[in-house]
């Protein structure tokens, strides 16, 4: 049974991207961690039934398989106590801009609220959120704003902060369902081809953070998106992804594009962003090569968010291989 | 005095004549979207959402940029439902001339799209079913996949293409 100092010390370069204040504790930075960042693939490739409908069973199995290999526990409700403060409001940033096609899972979402209630989480400290009721509700998801059960509510409904938060490159009005409503939030995003960044997944999922996320789209995104997540509050809340790659979209992402519908029917977990997108991206990189399109460097859309993301003036993960402690399971 | 004031009166009916005539010569904006049981099977099961260019990111952040590149006006979206379970969405994205739903449509297209007779230009795939006609490029998407779906998509696009 691995203990808590071992799964700090297993998250090692994950540090950064749970910032420096962590109730986890994680204050060492990348540079002082000999460690690599550890992210885990967990696999099932009968996740989709034979009508093609997504097993919520199987995804909520699939979710304790990764959650209880990255964390080295037996059991599930332990491994998320260890990831989760108590007493705290827990956001879960999802994804709906796929609509119904290529978002997070409500499956997989209500399986993580199910354990996340099970390790002690009250179930009004659990808001699921994106960046508006509309691409919540297309996605499956039901707008609920009462306290007393799993809240579920988009940026509209909670506003954005009319000061500007000036980080690097952008300058930007942060939701407050970030800034004042949680405490600690876990990334869920969906795994997609990107039409400006070539992929999007964690990092990029942040853009449901803030208003007019297009205003941030030149040059591939890039220093927006890796200023973006530099933001303390960022860095200090966004501290865990269970990133959704159990359906996604090889090309023409991130709509839903159903002629290039995938189902690699993963999950990647991990507390460093950075190396989990890593991960994603080449993930989605093979699939491309074996149905023969060019890799999204050549098509004009490489994700260099990446390595600023991995700079020494952002330092939020790593994204050499050498670095990442990759476990499938 | 009496002749001025019923120049007054002319010219006042005049320009209330012409403003009506003008109104009356536009081109009323056309709807395309289907109601309810217009094309059997389908019911429209959301309100129609118009989203401008300056907009379209509030709706498909991250592809708003090749529309606006081509020249899009306007993109209207509803949701519909083919009996009760095939759930799809319908997008009209209304276009400032028909070079830029052209290159839209040209862009998305790969080897295993079917061609048919529909609008100026059309393809179809196994989940989804794309057109253009003048200035408007349609796509609409479903969200399962039935042996009814390709024939359901098009019966439905056949709907939009003849209000369009």
């Amino acid at each position: 049974m691995a203990s808590r100092r071992d799964f700090l010390k297993a998250a090692a370069t994950g540090a950064l991207a749970l910032g420096a204040q962590s109730k986890l504790g994680l204050a060492a930075a990348a540079d002082q961690q000999a460690g690599k960042s550890k992210v885990v693939i967990a696999r099932d490739p009968a996740l989709h039934g034979p009508d093609a409908r997504l097993d919520a069973k199987r995804a909520a199995d699939l979710l304790d398989r990764a959650i209880t290999a990255y964390t080295d526990r037996n059991h599930p409700v332990e491994a998320w106590k260890q990831i989760v403060p108590k007493a705290k409001v827990i956001g879960l940033k999802v994804n709906g801009v796929g609509n119904k096609g290529v978002s997070t899972h409500l499956e997989l979402v209500l399986a993580l609220c199910e354990r996340l209630q099970q390790a002690g989480v009250r179930a009004g400290d659990i808001l699921v959120w994106d960046r508006s009721n509309e691409a919540l509700e297309s996605a499956g998801f039901t707008i609920n704003t009462d306290p007393s059960r799993i809240r579920c509510y988009g940026n509209d409904t909670a506003g954005f902060e009319e000061q500007p938060t000036i980080q690097g490159s952008v300058k930007v009005n942060l939701t407050k369902i970030l800034t004042r409503e949680c405490d600690l939030v876990i990334n869920m995003p969906i795994l997609k081809d990107h039409d400006l960044v070539g992929c999007t997944f964690s990092l990029k999922n942040m853009y449901g953070a803030i208003e007019r996320p297009a205003e941030l789209h030149a040059n591939n995104c890039d220093p927006a998106l890796a200023d973006l997540c530099s933001i303390p509050v960022v860095r200090q809340k966004v501290r865990f992804t269970v990133g959704d790659a159990i359906s996604s979209v090889y090309e023409k992402g991130p709509v839903f594009h159903p002629e290039y519908l995938w189902h690699p029917n993963a999950l990647i977990v991990g507390a460093d962003a950075v190396a989990v997108d890593h991960t994603a991206a080449q993930m989605l990189a093979r699939k491309r090569a074996e149905v023969g399109l060019p890799p999204v460097e050549a098509v004009g859309r490489p994700a260099r968010y990446l390595a600023t993301a991995a700079d020494q003036a952002h330092r939020l993960g790593v994204n050499d291989p050498r670095r990442i402690n990759l476990v499938e399971v | 005095m009496r002749i001025c004031s019923n120049l007054k009166w002319a010219v006042v009916v005049l320009v209330i004549v012409a403003a009506v005539a003008s109104t009356g010569c536009k081109k009323k904006a056309a709807n395309p979207f289907p109601a309810s049981g217009a094309i059997s099977g389908w019911e429209k099961t959301s309100e129609t959402r118009i989203f401008a260019a300056s907009k379209l990111s509030d709706y498909i952040d991250g592809d708003a940029e090749q529309y606006i590149s081509a020249g899009v006006v306007s993109t209207s979206t509803s949701d519909y439902k083919f009996e009760g379970q095939l759930e799809a969405t319908v997008d009209v994205h209304t276009m400032k001339d028909p070079d830029g739903a052209r290159k839209i449509l040209e862009t998305g297209v790969t080897s295993d799209a079917k061609k048919i007779a529909m609008g100026d230009e059309c393809v179809q795939y196994a989940q989804s079913i794309a057109f253009r006609k003048g200035n408007s490029l349609v796509r609409i998407v479903a969200y399962q996949s039935t042996p009814d779906t390709p024939q359901a998509l098009l019966a439905l696009a056949h709907g939009v293409e003849a209000k369009l």
